[in-house]
């Protein structure tokens, strides 16, 4: 056994009921080099304070709800390991970009209304009964959107992208992504719909190609790219919507 | 579902990236010979902008048209990116921010314009 | 009665806590040093409009040291943004398909540099021709 390891853990506080606003806490908590930072605030609710508040599942980088601002970039925190920081104190603080609902958890009541929005299902082109038979796509069609299918909505992308709070409404990158996602699935018939959207105040031009949101996303998913392409899917349609409407936008 | 309107920017956003091209394939190479080379004599021959030379480029179909797209796209670029750095500094969409950077573009967009056409053809 | 009471963390300074926002402010900021070159060369053009004296007032002002300076900085900053514009790309340009391959986001932005560079040569090329 190597001997014990100690790391402090500063957590961003905010207990609604209590405070007016957030305040840090330090914690010294024991350490081993397999422990990521998930585990060490898990460490903290187990031995200092079971009030501390933090969303998470499934410890390995699929579910999504770990999210977390450490040292000021966003990361999951069940991927992202204290022997990384040791010796060096490590901050955590709820993602940001959001309201802090309860010390790291975030209210996402915004992207889940974004996430709606976009209509993330297929929209089939042409509905099929049973009795037609399955939906055929060739790999090729599959590999339009494979890449954007690996978003698992953990908002990363939006505690790095500014505009989601300097614009509150602004759709964001991982809706986008997964509009895009839509868009781009040889079976799909909704893209008109959802171009609306893109094309709208709340929608692409809302960015300025900050980039960070490609930057940290967990799975290579690129929404920075996703929203960059439809502003020029949308601008084509703004100029060229009178030679060759298309219906959808208005 | 709430109704959205559709956004105006694309305008916008097309000069801004039409002038940001521009400005990244000739910006460095036009400061550089305005600026620099011309000024201190350097590798291009003398009197390159001589007011003859400069009068002729004008009044040619193509160097005005040259002259106008450098003027009019790079302040429409410049006047898009910064009324978005407003924005990110706190000074949010508005008349203030509007005019400050696409009333600036559209007033040098004017005073070149008419300069250029005043020059004759 | 909900105990709920989110709380909105402030914006100000945001470009400031991280060296990525950083970056992004200072490419963003050459927008500024755009915006001057444009107007040297809009009063250019108004003192052409002028007559061969005005002109040549203007020739003489972009000769004078202080000028030079500042077209040195004009030229770092608007060298920066090109730079920076290309580096952009794989993010702002959609992926580029050649023969059934995505190519790779580094060749795109080599692509775009050394677009950049045969455009200043060929644009040095052909005022040189012209004024030969």
């Amino acid at each position: 056994m190597s001997e014990q390891k100690i790391i402090e853990i500063e957590v961003l506080r905010y207990l609604p009921e209590s405070d007016q606003a957030p305040h840090s806490e330090v914690y010294k908590v024991p350490f081993t080099d397999d422990m990521s930072v998930l585990q060490g605030v898990q460490y903290i609710k187990d031995n200092f304070d079971g009030s501390l508040t933090f969303r998470w599942s499934c410890r390995m980088a699929i579910c999504g709800s770990c999210g977390m601002m450490i040292n000021g970039i966003p990361k999951l925190s069940c991927e992202t390991f204290i022997r990384d920081y040791y010796p060096q104190r490590i901050s955590v603080e709820a993602l940001a970009h959001f309201p802090i609902e309860k010390d790291l958890v975030v209210d996402l009541s915004g992207f889940i209304e974004k996430l709606e929005a976009i209509q993330p299902y297929i929209i089939p082109k042409e509905p099929r009964t049973v009795e037609e038979g399955e939906y055929i796509q060739t790999p090729a069609q599959f590999a339009e959107y494979i890449q954007y299918t690996s978003c698992i909505n953990c908002v990363l992308c939006y505690a790095a992208c500014p505009h989601t709070a300097l614009s509150p409404d602004f759709i964001g990158p991982g809706a986008m992504a997964l509009l895009h996602r839509y868009n781009m699935d040889s079976r799909d018939g909704g893209k008109a719909q959802r171009m609306e959207l893109a094309a709208s105040e709340d929608g692409v031009y809302n960015c300025s190609a900050v980039g960070y949101c490609s930057e940290v996303c967990p799975k290579k998913v690129d929404p920075g790219n996703a929203v960059n392409i439809n502003k020029i899917n949308a601008g084509m349609d703004y100029f060229l919507r009178f030679l060759s409407p298309k219906g959808g936008a208005k | 579902m709430k109704t959205r309107k559709r956004s105006n920017a694309p305008i916008f956003w097309g000069l801004f990236g039409a002038g940001g091209m521009m400005a990244a394939l000739f910006g460095p190479m036009l400061v550089f010979i305005t600026g620099i080379a011309v000024p201190l004599g350097l590798l291009l021959p003398a009197g390159t902008m001589s007011y003859a030379n400069m009068l002729a480029f004008a009044q040619n179909f193509i160097g005005k048209g040259f002259i106008f797209a450098v003027i009019f796209l790079f302040i429409w670029h410049a006047g898009h990116r910064i009324h978005h750095s407003l924005h990110e500094v706190g000074i949010h969409p508005g008349i203030v921010s509007k005019l400050l950077t696409y009333g600036l573009a559209a007033v040098v967009s004017l005073v070149a314009g008419v300069a250029l056409l005043g020059l004759g053809f | 009665m909900s105990k709920r009471r989110p709380y909105v963390r402030s914006m100000d300074g945001w470009w400031k806590k991280n060296p990525y926002y950083v970056e992004y402010m200072v490419h963003e900021g050459t927008a500024l040093f755009v915006i001057a070159y444009t107007l040297v060369l809009t009063v250019g053009v108004v003192r052409l409009g002028q007559g061969e004296a005005a002109w040549n007032g203007w020739l003489e002002a972009m000769q004078s040291p202080l000028s030079i300076i500042f077209h040195l900085v004009l030229l770092a900053a608007i060298a920066y943004h090109a730079f920076t514009w290309f580096k952009l790309f794989p993010l702002t340009t959609p992926p580029l398909v050649l023969q059934g391959k995505k190519v790779e986001p580094c060749a795109i932005v080599r692509a775009g540099w050394t677009a950049g560079v045969v455009a200043a040569l060929a644009l040095l090329v052909i005022v040189w021709g012209i004024a030969a």
